[in-house]
């Protein structure tokens, strides 16, 4: 087995067990769709987009009491090693349900009855962690598109590699180590809306991991917010 | 008048804690005010909203807007109102109660693509928004330029009981009709209509930015080389 962490207790990539790899993120990039943002994290690059409430189509799919939302999670064929099949994979179609379950809590779908709200969000180029990235930008592009959201969702992984509980693991920990554990959070409200896990851990190691996520979420969350400030005085300054 | 304070926020930002109201694009968990959306916050007295900086525009009763007939059925026009959902103006709104689908032709009064200035008179979360173009100024546009601008930056195109278009338009020397949902028209001779554009755009641009009536003001008496005036209000 690859050796995770080395005798320093550093990563692969010389990050501490308790460190996140760089984050940069940017929101209103797209002019056609209604919200748009743009996660770097680590090598993930993924554009998430923003359309709605518009008028739902195909009109029998409307819901009478509430916005339709429609979450399309899609990897480009260059986003990974050897070329992907454009096609929506097994994998695709779940990570599209998931990143819908954890949005919805947060916007306000009742307010838009009859209407359909769609998010598309394209990964670029993949890493360890792409949905939690695909999260924290979907929820940026939500805002930006002028959605009412009761709080913003983040998202941050969590994991167990070489018996240690780390954050944020990367494509090589993911698939090396023991455990994934993704989180979303609604920070503000203190809920969570994604919790998944691929391995076992301990009581005492969930409490640990779980913890930690939330501790990371609230990080990732700074950064989110603050680049949804600077979104705003960015387009002051082109003015 | 009390003091207004304003920040930004973003969705679930805790704006306020304690007796307060909620006014618009914000919720209260409690004891507490959050925002719902990207945008300015205020507090005016007890009364707490968010002037949001982006959105859709959703249709409210009485609201005037401009809209482009996009359908024609043998009842009704179907009209785009820049909203998520399209509005009718129903054929007995025009042609009166004695409309008859078989002897009246609804493309006599309003064909595709016209530009119309309409009323909202009814729209509610199980039914479409209903115009009527039935009232003054109310009714067909003909000719003009169309600009489309953000819904939410409407208020400050207005400016205060009108004041920044009445700027724009004498400065201009246009007539500029502006519907709720973000579709401008403007009217006047065709040299004078691309300064009025820009001084949309401007005010659309900068919006969120405090000065915006002297930065126009400014803008205007430069392109135009003579000093154009703003209606001053108290406290401003």
């Amino acid at each position: 087995m690859t050796e995770l962490i080395d005798k320093n207790n550093l990563r692969v990539d010389g990050r501490k067990l308790d460190e996140l790899r760089p984050i940069k993120m940017q929101v209103g990039i797209l002019k056609n769709a209604d919200g748009s943002a743009y996660i770097e994290w680590g090598k993930n690059k993924i554009i998430a987009g923003v359309y709605g409430p518009k008028e739902c189509h195909p009109k029998h799919m409307a819901l009478p009491d509430r916005a339709l939302l429609k979450c399309r999670y899609h990897m480009a064929p260059f986003s990974v090693d050897e070329r992907k099949s454009p096609q929506p994979s097994r994998r695709e179609i779940e990570l599209s349900k998931i990143i819908r379950e954890a949005l919805s809590p947060a916007i306000l779908l009742e307010e838009f009855p009859r209407t359909a709200i769609e998010i598309y969000i394209e990964v670029l180029q993949s890493d360890g962690g792409s949905r939690v990235a695909s999260i924290t930008a979907a929820s940026a592009a939500l805002a930006d598109a002028g959605i009412p959201m009761k709080d913003l969702v983040v998202g941050c992984a969590v994991g167990k590699i070489d018996g240690k509980i780390v954050a944020d693991l990367s494509d090589i920990e993911d698939k090396e180590g023991e455990v994934d554990l993704p989180v979303a959070c609604m920070p503000n409200l203190n809920s969570v809306t994604l919790l998944q896990s691929d391995g076992p851990l301990s009581k005492e190691e969930f409490k640990k991991a779980f913890k930690l996520a939330l501790d990371k979420c609230r990080y990732v969350y700074d950064i989110q917010r603050k680049a949804l400030l600077e979104g705003y005085l960015a387009k002051t300054k082109e003015a | 008048m009390s003091k207004i304070r304003r920040k930004f926020v973003v969705p679930g930002d805790l704006i306020v804690r304690g007796d307060y109201k909620p006014v618009a694009n914000v919720y209260r968990e409690g004891n507490s005010i959050y925002s719902l959306k990207v945008g300015l916050s205020e507090i005016e007295g007890r009364r707490v909203r968010v002037i949001p900086l982006s959105g859709r525009y959703a249709p409210r009763v009485n609201d005037v807007v401009v809209g482009i007939i996009t359908d024609i059925n043998p009842y009704a026009w179907t009209v785009d109102i820049n909203s998520f959902f399209s509005a009718f103006l129903p054929a007995t709104d025009v042609f009166g109660k004695r409309f008859s689908p078989e002897r009246d032709d609804l493309t006599s009064r309003l064909k595709l693509k016209d530009v119309i200035l309409a009323q909202i008179i009814s729209f509610d979360r199980s039914k479409d928004p209903m115009l009527s173009a039935q009232g003054p100024r109310l009714g067909p546009i003909r000719g003009g330029h169309l600009v489309k601008i953000s819904p939410v930056k409407v208020p400050r195109l207005i400016g205060r009981k009108g004041s920044m278009t009445r700027m724009i338009e004498e400065a201009t020397g246009t007539r500029i009709i502006i519907g709720q949902n973000g579709y401008v028209v403007i009217n006047g001779p065709p040299e004078k209509i691309p300064l009025a554009i820009k001084s949309i755009e401007m005010v659309e641009a900068e919006a969120h930015l405090a000065g915006l009536t002297e930065n126009i003001q400014n803008f205007l008496s430069k392109s135009l080389g003579r000093k154009i005036e703003s209606e001053k209000f108290d406290g401003e």
